[in-house]
């Protein structure tokens, strides 16, 4: 195979070294790129869960999970295009759009820990005097976390995989790279930039993940350890 | 003392869960709600720490209308144990048994200390169960921290909601033991959810009998199984309890003690006789037990002709080394109703009676309740039926 012929990785060597500036600099832009995307995502998400599973008025549930739906079933080219009238090119509409995306799986999740919580316990919880705030921050917050965390995993590794698209509106990051590459028919270039994105990908899993646990261990030891 | 007023409950669906229902429910005492499933009793109970709010009527603690009082403060004020403990799963069992003290804002010692005294209170080890977690317990110590987490800021009101329901018949016998020995020091106002007579016959100073949103009957156990109210009770309670309540025979005024009934010389023996002379004793008696009790008459044991003849070919054994532990007794002076009800549960054949010091006083066997119940009926109007209703 091609990619596997020692010429090939000896050419790849050369090229990472003379090319790791930029490398790095791509790799920056992305991680900014997703990273703001995703921490709008959860500011955004999360309390928007919450507060759907605490009023549960099925008109806000429905036009909610309507409109995240619907960013979500938009093409990401599609998207990403249809922004550049309303926001033009650059880095901003690239965020929004990956925003976006990430708003589904996070409402879905957040939304579905919330409401995963025992009524017994929450009956229990009123029972023995806690007010409506703390019953939400003290037992149904850590109770759903680890379903809020999941949504944001899956997001993550969705978001680093679509940012890669982002340069075609000017927004630069590891996308511009294999982009580049194509055009120039450099495979190097391609190969360097889509293994950056996966070993961000990965990177980026494997952090949340590991916080998961830990908080996990804390709240749920069985669930945990098993 | 919780006073319900005409208090009426109907859900938004317009079922009305609560008619009208008027009680009170006396100060350090066990109130148990009974009835069958659906006649109200959760909802009764909710009512009283404002889980539930009433369509009609007042609630009054301590002469206070609850409704006046800011509900979030005044559920840190009555402890609460719902059916199948609600412990926080993401909690240690201290934080747990803790919550309420937080809720209202202990210091930290404070808390550590009270969470402490109430694990040992129950049997549990602070050192072991402190830092675990719920789903690291098994069931019967699930409940008893459920408890405890009730008792925690020491309300004088406590709630409880089916709480030992989940538990094989073993634990749950222990824990209401338990939660009698507890009341015993601590005289708590409780409010206990069961639909299980048993247990209601057990723990309750009061049981209020519930059917359809309606009070049927509130009053002392003993009273309920010699006067029930009407034939709902009656079938509630069931026909044996009546029967072996006497109800059905004996004029109140005539209910007899166990010292009535009891056989006041039964067959005894020292600890020290050989096995043969124990043979002898049981056939010169007719009987097929002997009850072991020392020179002060203190009750070592009992020895049935079974232990004998496992052990006869020994010659140096006594009756000491065959023996078994007599593990139910009643004191002097205990009503033959209970004495029966304990006798069926245990389906014993006979029931030692102790007086003080656990000093041997005399024997009931179901052939001295036949016979005082005879001896009763052959004096009173109806005569030959008595027979065939007590030997059931
Ligand atoms: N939120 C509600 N809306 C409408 N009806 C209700 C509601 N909660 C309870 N009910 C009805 O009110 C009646 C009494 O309910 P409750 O929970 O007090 O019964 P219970 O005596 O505790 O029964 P169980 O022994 O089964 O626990 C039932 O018929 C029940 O269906
Ligand atoms: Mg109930």
């Amino acid at each position: 195979m091609l990619l596997l012929s020692s010429e090939f990785l000896k050419d790849f060597d050369v090229f990472i070294r003379e090319r790791y500036p930029d490398l790095l600099q791509a790799t920056g832009q992305h991680l900014i790129l997703s990273g703001v995307a995703l921490a709008l995502g959860v500011l955004v998400a999360v309390p928007a869960g919450m507060l759907l599973a605490h009023y549960p008025a099925k008109w806000a549930r429905t036009g909610a999970f309507g409109v995240a739906n619907i960013f979500q079933t938009i093409p990401s080219l599609a998207l990403l295009a249809l922004l550049i009238p309303l926001f033009g090119i650059g880095t901003k509409p690239a965020i929004l759009a990956l925003f976006l995306y990430s708003l589904m799986p996070i409402l879905r999740n957040t939304y579905t820990g919330f409401r995963s919580v025992d009524p017994a316990i929450l009956e229990s919880a009123r029972g023995m005097g806690y007010g409506a705030a703390q019953r939400l921050m003290r037992i149904q917050f850590p109770l759903a976390f680890p379903y809020i965390m999941s949504g944001i995993r899956v997001t993550t590794v969705y978001i680093i995989s679509w940012a890669t698209l982002a340069t075609l509106i000017g927004a630069g990051g590891l996308g511009q790279l294999i982009v580049s590459g194509i055009g120039v028919n450099k495979e190097e270039l391609v190969v360097a930039g889509a293994a950056a994105a996966i070993v961000l990908a990965l990177l980026a899993d494997g952090v949340l993940g590991g916080i998961e646990r830990r908080v996990a261990r804390r709240a749920h030891p069985k669930a945990a350890s098993k | 003392m919780i006073v319900f007023t005409g208090v009426k409950k109907q859900y938004d669906d317009g079922f009305q869960a609560i008619k009208n229902i008027d009680l009170e429910i006396k100060e350090g005492e066990i109130t148990v709600l009974i009835g069958p499933s659906g006649c109200g009793k959760t909802t009764t109970m909710k009512l009283i720490n404002r889980l539930i709010q009433p369509t009609g009527g007042s609630i009054r603690i301590q002469g206070r209308d609850i409704a006046s009082l800011n509900p979030v403060e005044l559920r840190r004020q009555i402890g609460y144990v719902i059916q199948n403990i609600g412990l926080f799963p993401h909690m240690t069992i201290a934080k747990n048994v803790g919550v309420v003290p937080r809720l209202l804002k202990w210091d930290k010692d404070k808390v550590e200390r009270r969470v402490d005294e109430l694990l040992g209170l129950v049997g549990l080890d602070p050192d072991t169960y402190r830092n675990r977690y719920p789903s690291e317990l098994s069931g019967g110590q699930q409940q008893r921290i459920g408890v405890i987490r009730a008792l925690a800021a020491d309300p004088d009101v406590i709630l409880m909601d089916e709480p030992f329901s989940a538990l094989d018949p073993i634990s749950r016998e222990q824990l209401q033991d338990e939660l009698v020995r507890l009341q015993q020091e601590l005289r708590k106002t409780i409010v206990f959810v069961t639909h299980d007579m048993d247990e209601a016959l057990k723990i309750a100073d009061t049981i209020v009998l519930m059917k359809d949103g309606e009070i049927v009957q509130a009053d002392r156990p003993e009273r309920i199984l010699r006067y029930p109210a009407n034939d709902f009770v009656k079938s509630f309670i069931g026909k044996k309890r009546l029967q072996s309540a006497g109800t059905e025979l004996v004029a109140p005024e005539l209910a007899p003690s166990v010292d009535d009934v009891m056989v006041e010389q039964p067959a005894t023996a020292f600890p020290s006789r050989g096995l043969a002379e124990a043979v002898k004793l049981m056939e010169r008696r007719r009987v097929d037990t002997l009850l072991i009790v020392d020179k002060n008459r203190k009750l070592q044991g009992t020895v049935s002709i079974y232990n004998v003849l496992d052990q006869y070919a020994e010659e140096n054994k006594t009756v000491a080394d065959v023996m078994r532990p007599v593990e139910h007794t009643v004191p002097s002076g205990t009503s033959l109703a209970i004495a029966l009800q304990l006798m069926s549960a245990k389906q014993l054949s006979n029931l030692a009676v102790v007086g003080e010091d656990n000093r041997f006083v005399g024997l009931i066997t179901r052939g001295s309740v036949v016979r005082h119940m005879a001896d009763l009926y052959a004096s009173g109007s109806n005569g030959g039926d008595a027979y065939a209703s007590v030997i059931v």
